[in-house]
């Protein structure tokens, strides 16, 4: 049996007792998948999961707290349920992981920049998976590209491809991309140092456009309507289109995230104007990785930063 | 493009220097490719606008600023002092897309005191609309998400635009369509014969490869007989994440936030784009919420674009079938889909 007929196969025998299953369908356009609210047997024949999952369903699960919900979860998507649970944002034994090993999620802005001079991604007419390929359908004829040029960064540093805390996991694990994520990306990044990374973040702002896509494309920010980026009164963040209310809503999007954002890139997926928020979380990420040995997602008990020991071992506070 | 318009000609090679003398006189605004997107920026002199790949947000903060400042206050001194903003300057964007052009023409009625018979008329948004020349380069293909041709429009229409450029091989025929237009390509040469036909056969050929567009006259009735059809309006919202990236890269989205930005007893009063998906944008003073949910905010954003603006314009969509609501929804929500799918709905009920 393929994946995909062994995936309808758990949801079908998990279906009756959920209110519903979230997954993967067909999207708007080839390149695209649609996130898939599976409520009956019917819905299955839209489903598939593989290199056009790109959403994290992880994302829905809060807003449906109180009823039993199944997820197919790539495995960063696992953590993010995985994270919800340890924070009780959700309870989980109300939700179902159906995991399956992932070999990685395309990335559109990767193709539009292997396209470049060929066609825009949204004239790409059809997409066919071919192995560790895809072929692509432009008026200029078919391209073929290679799935780890056009697979999402995240991909690239993936340690957890299987949903770890599945309950019930389909096919046959796959190995990690890399052994361990060394942030060696952040590293470069920062070393460009204050002057030129103030210019980087001014120009990247600068497109921001205060859509929130990447507050709500994010299964993690869960103030949700009380956001202090939407309150009026206290009135905290101006309404100017300048980049400092714009990056004080990243800045403060970030310091919320650290230490419980899994990485799962969604916030920089969502940005319609491709500004690479991401890599704030992630410089954060970094800092609580090293400081408390605590990987999102993944450790369980109380996310370092959300509690405090008088004496933190890790931290040196004085020389005595 | 009609035979009968003034076509005038310029090549690729004269065009940035051409638009460097324009912008002597007001701002150029055109395409640029920033990191994955495209977006309209003030032009560079010397520099070419982006012409070969869409614009990933629309043109109308050109007219209509993502944040204006109405006029500043300062309640300090013995006598409150306001200060207007000053007045805008003149501004061309060079590269809108028909689309966008279109957009504006949604705008209007709303802002021009058409529908109050000239009592309110938004004098904000009509100086800089009576400032704006639109300068619409024709899509030479249409992408998956387009549907321009559901709702009157086309990738070469005229509608909306004071200039037409066509894309040829040795560059660019303008089709004059209004004063100022003429005025903006007056220093150019005729367009030869040649050229001209060959922009006419340009036009023809992107239009002919126009996938048919959906039948959409049964829509305003349709969705408003689902206004309480809850069921419906929650299975299409399921995916949505309620943020506003459809609504603020949309050409006819309108609405807008007012805000003062005080320092003490000074400061500026704003006006800022507003997006109905946003539980905020109906939130009461009293703590009620009439739209709640995502569903009840989804149906009216899409109420609003085919059944409630049409009843109250002359039947005209306030959506100009630019697809970027869809192309740019990180969620893949399809506002064609919900059009369709409620016209079947309400067919059935």
């Amino acid at each position: 049996m393929s994946i995909q007929d062994e995936l309808k196969s758990a949801i079908k025998a998990a279906l009756p007792d959920l209110s519903c299953v979230i997954g993967w369908g067909a999207g708007p356009e080839p390149l695209r998948a649609a996130p898939l609210f599976i409520r009956g047997e019917a819905d299955l024949q839209n489903f598939s999961a593989g290199f056009l999952s790109v959403n994290n369903p992880a994302l829905y699960l809060p807003a449906l707290k109180g009823s039993k919900v199944g997820v197919v979860a790539k495995g960063c998507d696992a953590r993010s349920v995985g994270q919800l649970a340890t924070e009780t944002l959700i309870i989980r034994e109300e939700v179902h992981v159906i995991g399956y090993p992932c070999e990685g999620v395309i990335d559109v802005d990767k193709v539009a920049a292997a396209l470049a001079g060929v066609c825009e991604p949204g004239e790409v007419g059809a997409l066919r998976e071919d192995g560790d390929n895809v072929a692509l359908d432009t008026p200029k004829g078919e391209v073929r590209l290679a799935k780890k040029d056009i697979a999402a960064d995240k991909c690239g540093r993936c340690i957890f491809p299987n949903a770890e805390n599945a309950d019930v996991f389909v096919g046959i694990r796959r190995a990690p991309t890399v052994v361990e994520d060394a942030y060696a990306d952040i590293a470069a990044f920062e070393a460009r140092g204050t002057e030129e990374l103030k210019a980087f973040w001014e120009k990247e702002m600068s497109r921001c456009i205060r859509c929130y896509a990447c507050r709500n494309a994010c299964p993690l920010c869960v103030c949700r309507d009380h956001c202090i980026a939407a309150s009026r009164e206290p009135h905290w963040i101006g309404q100017t289109d300048d980049v400092p209310d714009k990056l004080f809503f990243q800045v403060i999007h970030a310091v919320h995230l650290s230490g419980r954002c899994t990485g799962c890139g969604e916030c920089e997926r969502a940005c319609p104007l491709g500004i690479p928020v991401l890599k704030l979380k992630r410089a954060l990420s970094r800092r609580v990785e090293n400081l408390f040995g605590y990987k999102a997602g993944i450790a369980t008990g109380t996310p370092p930063l959300l509690t405090f020991n008088i004496e933190e071992s890790t931290i040196k506070e004085r020389d005595w | 493009m009609s035979a009968d318009t003034v076509k005038k000609f310029i090549s690729f090679d004269a065009l940035p220097g051409f638009l460097a003398r324009v912008a002597e006189t007001g701002t150029v605004y055109a395409p640029r490719r920033e990191g994955g997107a495209v977006v309209y920026r003030p032009l560079k002199p010397g520099d070419a606008p982006e012409l070969g790949a869409r614009p990933t947000e629309s043109c109308k903060h050109v007219v209509f600023p993502r944040s204006e400042t109405l006029f500043s206050f300062d309640l300090k001194a013995e006598r409150p002092a306001l200060t207007e903003s000053p007045e805008p300057g003149p501004a061309v964007v060079f590269g809108a897309l028909s689309c966008d052009a279109r957009g504006f023409l949604a705008f209007d009625p709303v802002y021009n005191g058409s529908g109050t018979g000239g009592s309110a008329r938004d004098t904000y948004y009509l100086r800089r609309r009576s400032r704006t020349l639109l300068v619409v380069k024709a899509c030479k293909s249409a992408l998956n998400t387009c549907f321009c041709n559901w709702v009157g429009g086309g990738p070469a229409s005229p509608q909306g635009a004071d200039v037409l450029a066509v894309e040829t091989e040795q560059g660019l025929v303008l089709d004059i369509l209004s004063e100022q237009g003429a005025a903006f390509a007056e220093s150019l040469p005729a367009a030869s014969e040649a050229q001209a036909g060959a922009a006419l056969a340009a036009v023809k050929a992107v239009e002919d490869s126009l996938p048919g567009a959906a039948e959409l006259s049964a829509a305003p009735a349709a969705l408003a007989s689902l206004f309480s059809s809850a069921e419906f309006w929650k299975n299409e919202s399921a995916h949505c994440l309620y943020c506003g990236a459809c609504t603020y890269l949309c050409p006819t989205c309108y609405c807008f936030n007012i805000t003062d930005e005080s320092d003490g007893l000074s400061g500026v009063r704003l006006r800022s784009w507003d997006n109905c998906m946003s539980p905020l944008f109906t939130l009461e003073a009293s703590g009620h919420n009439p739209r709640p949910n995502k569903a009840d905010r989804l149906k009216n954003r899409v109420g609003h674009k085919f059944s409630y603006y049409p009843s109250l314009h002359a039947g005209r969509f306030s959506c100009c079938g630019c697809g970027r609501c869809i192309k740019s929804c990180p969620s893949s929500v399809d506002i064609r889909k919900i059009v369709l799918d409620a016209v079947k709905e309400a067919a059935n009920v």
